[in-house]
């Protein structure tokens, strides 16, 4: 058993068995389903809708190259500066260089999972700059010294009180249980930080080709402080982010907010194109952006599943899977949780490692039902059982699948296995099955028919 | 010595020899079509003018942002100087706009043309920002600011309070419209930000109940003339 399946077991299972926990999570969510529906319902055709979507990502990913080359010309002439990291080390290393020959300080950040994904924070922190999350969320992650728990969400098991005696213990406020009160402690803290920064690093939700934009979707507005005031805003981004046109925007933008989190379009979506231009009076002097590979480009790879690149991290699908609402995202030890994690992980890190995560599933197909483009989702764990069955099968797969394989060629040995089946079965009843403990305990087997069905067949007179 | 970028893009083209199904779907969309009757699946942004308005003001009460209708440029400088007296703002920073200065000039607090003299720390200090806009999406209630048209990045953002004076004809029905008029008036030299702004600032990061000026501003006010 690999090491992260044995701490995903251990998790999954004490989460599960948290009722409270559970409780908290459910109701967190009901205000989103309410929304998420309201706001959908004002679409002419959903379904349409998603096609459009689904069609949008399409054409960019699997024209990967002359798009992305599209992008970086356009976003070069905007006099932004563009740089290429293979994997999260070069990424690091990149935006290290930039602070270092910058001679920066201090260091803003605005929510981008992109950098979850490369532990960003750890390298910067230990290189010697000053960190802060600016997203509230992802404050209270960071001073809780904890991965996001959801990537749009990321505190959302969080009870309140939680959150006023950590920001007691950093911060040094008064105590409230007011979510408002907790909120301004954040914001009126947070404020001088942008100003003091000397980076502001960001994310990006798409990359506009026709243009060389880069698009961010936030609420806060802690994303727009961040890419306003500093001097150097350094956006880091995947390269499946890119889509053809502007145009593409009018309804992927009001589609994620509603997907991921029931509203008609979130507080903010900003398109940045270069530095502070002639004639404009503030922004950043110099404008970066790190497009990373890390992986992606071995999904890009797999036709079948080349569709889970199109996902726009909306977390609509988390918020509906059966599995995420009963362990919670810390169990899944990735940077992205849920049904899209469970998908990509193991080919961002590895089948064998992360193998475990395509039976955290129920089957049900909300998750494939929820996407707004149209991510087979499902289907794609299923995917994955069958490529890990096929890298590496384990001894259970080797065994039963050459056994069965055995058999079925055999007719005698068939028709002979199926008698001594049918006439051991009661005693079968008695027995303590293994793996069977929890399911015997309230059913019964099957009765027996006195004739196989092969003779049942034989014996008819049609 | 290969570098990152060509590794890359040979990644890619390697990965794409083998082609992907397009997606089987039920009526094919025109990628790259701008005009609203090209996407008749998205939310209504109204056919006529005043179907537009009246969507507007729903999205925006909604929204919690709020719509300000005057019939004339004197009017909406006496909106903001009651606006700003009723709230007791002390310090306004506005963006040098012809539209604003008239209205700048009628507040009974101290004023400062932001984008003349730009400081982030004495933005920082101002209760409240006023700023034109590029146009206001009825079918959302988005209003879009750039860096342009609302006298650069922070001003838009940094005040606890914003309030944008526009024209009703700004008023366009759906996002597509927006992005449209975005790029037939700037063309190739984009404004460095361009911003749709759908609400005040909000989080629902504590136990995901909605409150209002996360980090932005808690208050917006659209003060639309005629």
């Amino acid at each position: 058993m690999s090491d992260s399946k044995a701490i995903f077991l251990k998790d999954a299972t004490v989460n599960a068995a948290d009722g409270d926990q559970r409780a908290f999570i459910r109701k967190a969510l009901g205000g989103y389903y309410v929304n998420r529906d309201l706001q959908k319902a004002r679409y002419r055709d959903w379904e349409r809708a998603r096609d459009a979507a689904s069609l949008a990502k399409w054409s960019a990913v699997n024209d990967l190259a002359n798009v992305l080359e599209k992008f970086v010309t356009n976003f070069e002439r905007n006099g932004g500066v563009v740089h290429w990291a293979r994997d999260a080390a070069e990424a690091r290393a990149i935006i290290l260089k930039i602070a270092e020959d910058n001679k920066a300080k201090a260091i803003v950040k605005s929510k981008c999972m992109t950098s979850e994904e490369i532990h960003l924070n750890d390298a910067l922190e230990k290189a010697g700059y000053g960190v802060v999350e600016s997203d509230l969320g992802e404050f209270i992650q960071q001073l809780r010294g904890e991965a996001p728990y959801h990537f749009v969400f990321p505190c959302m098991h969080v009870k309140r009180e939680a959150i006023s005696e950590l920001f007691t213990k950093h911060l040094g406020t008064a105590p409230t249980d007011s979510p408002e009160e907790l909120t301004m402690i954040a914001r009126r803290h947070l404020r001088q930080l942008y100003v003091d920064a000397d980076i502001g690093i960001t994310g990006a939700n798409f990359l506009v080709a026709e243009t060389g934009q880069i698009s961010i979707t936030e609420n806060e507005g802690n994303a727009r402080l961040t890419a306003a005031l500093p001097r150097i805003h350094i956006a880091l981004s995947g390269i499946e982010k890119v889509v053809n046109h502007l145009d593409d925007l009018s309804v992927l933008l009001p589609m994620l907010a509603t997907a991921g989190a029931g509203q008609p379009m979130t507080c903010y979506n900003t398109l940045y194109s270069g530095p502070r231009k002639k004639g404009e009076c503030d922004g950043p002097e110099q404008f970066h952006i790190v497009l990373l590979d890390n992986a992606r480009t071995r999904l890009l790879a797999d036709p079948e599943q080349r569709d889970a690149l199109h996902c726009i991290r909306c977390g609509a699908c988390l918020n509906v899977c059966p599995i995420f609402k009963n362990i919670g995202g810390l169990a899944y030890g990735t940077t992205y949780q849920g049904p899209i994690g469970s998908v990509i992980t193991p080919h961002l890190r590895g089948l064998k490692q992360w193998n475990h995560l395509s039976g955290a599933s129920s089957l049900c197909g909300a998750c494939t039902d929820a996407c707004p483009v149209r991510i087979d989702l499902h289907h794609h764990l299923l995917h994955n059982r069958r490529n890990a069955a096929k890298e590496s099968p384990t001894l259970f797969d080797q065994v039963f699948h050459h056994g069965f394989n055995f058999v079925i060629k055999r007719p005698w040995l068939f028709a002979t296995g199926g008698r001594i089946f049918r006439a051991t079965l009661p005693l079968l009843q008695k027995l303590p099955l293994p793996y069977m403990g929890a399911w015997m305990k309230t059913r019964d087997l099957p009765k027996a028919p006195a004739q196989s069905f092969r003779d049942q067949w034989k014996n008819q007179n049609v | 010595m290969s570098d990152a970028r060509s590794d890359i893009f040979a990644r890619i083209r390697e990965a794409l020899k083998v082609k992907a199904p397009k997606p089987h779907l039920k009526g094919e969309p025109k990628p790259g079509s701008t005009s609203s009757v090209a996407k008749p699946w998205l939310p209504d942004g109204g056919e006529t003018a005043d179907a537009s308005l009246s969507i507007l003001a729903e999205q925006l009460a909604k929204l919690k942002a709020v719509l300000i209708r005057v019939p004339d440029h004197a009017s909406a400088a006496k909106a903001v100087a009651e606006l700003s007296a009723a709230k007791n703002w002390k310090k306004v920073a506005y963006h040098g706009h012809p539209l604003l200065r008239p209205v700048a000039a009628a507040l009974p607090c101290e004023t400062w043309e932001a984008d003349t003299s730009f400081e982030k720390q004495r933005l920082e200090g101002c209760d409240a920002g006023i700023t034109t806009c590029e146009s206001i999406v009825a079918q959302l209630g988005a209003i879009l600011v750039s860096s342009a048209s609302s006298g650069g990045r922070a001003l838009s953002i940094l005040p606890h309070v914003h309030v944008v004076v526009a024209e009703a004809s700004q008023v366009v029905p759906d996002l597509g419209s927006a992005l449209a008029l975005a790029k037939a008036r700037h063309g190739d030299q984009m404004p460095s930000m361009l911003s749709f702004i759908t609400g005040p600032s909000r989080t629902g990061d504590i136990e995901r109940i909605l409150v209002l000026g996360a980090h932005g501003p808690k208050e917006l006010y659209l003060v639309l003339v005629g």
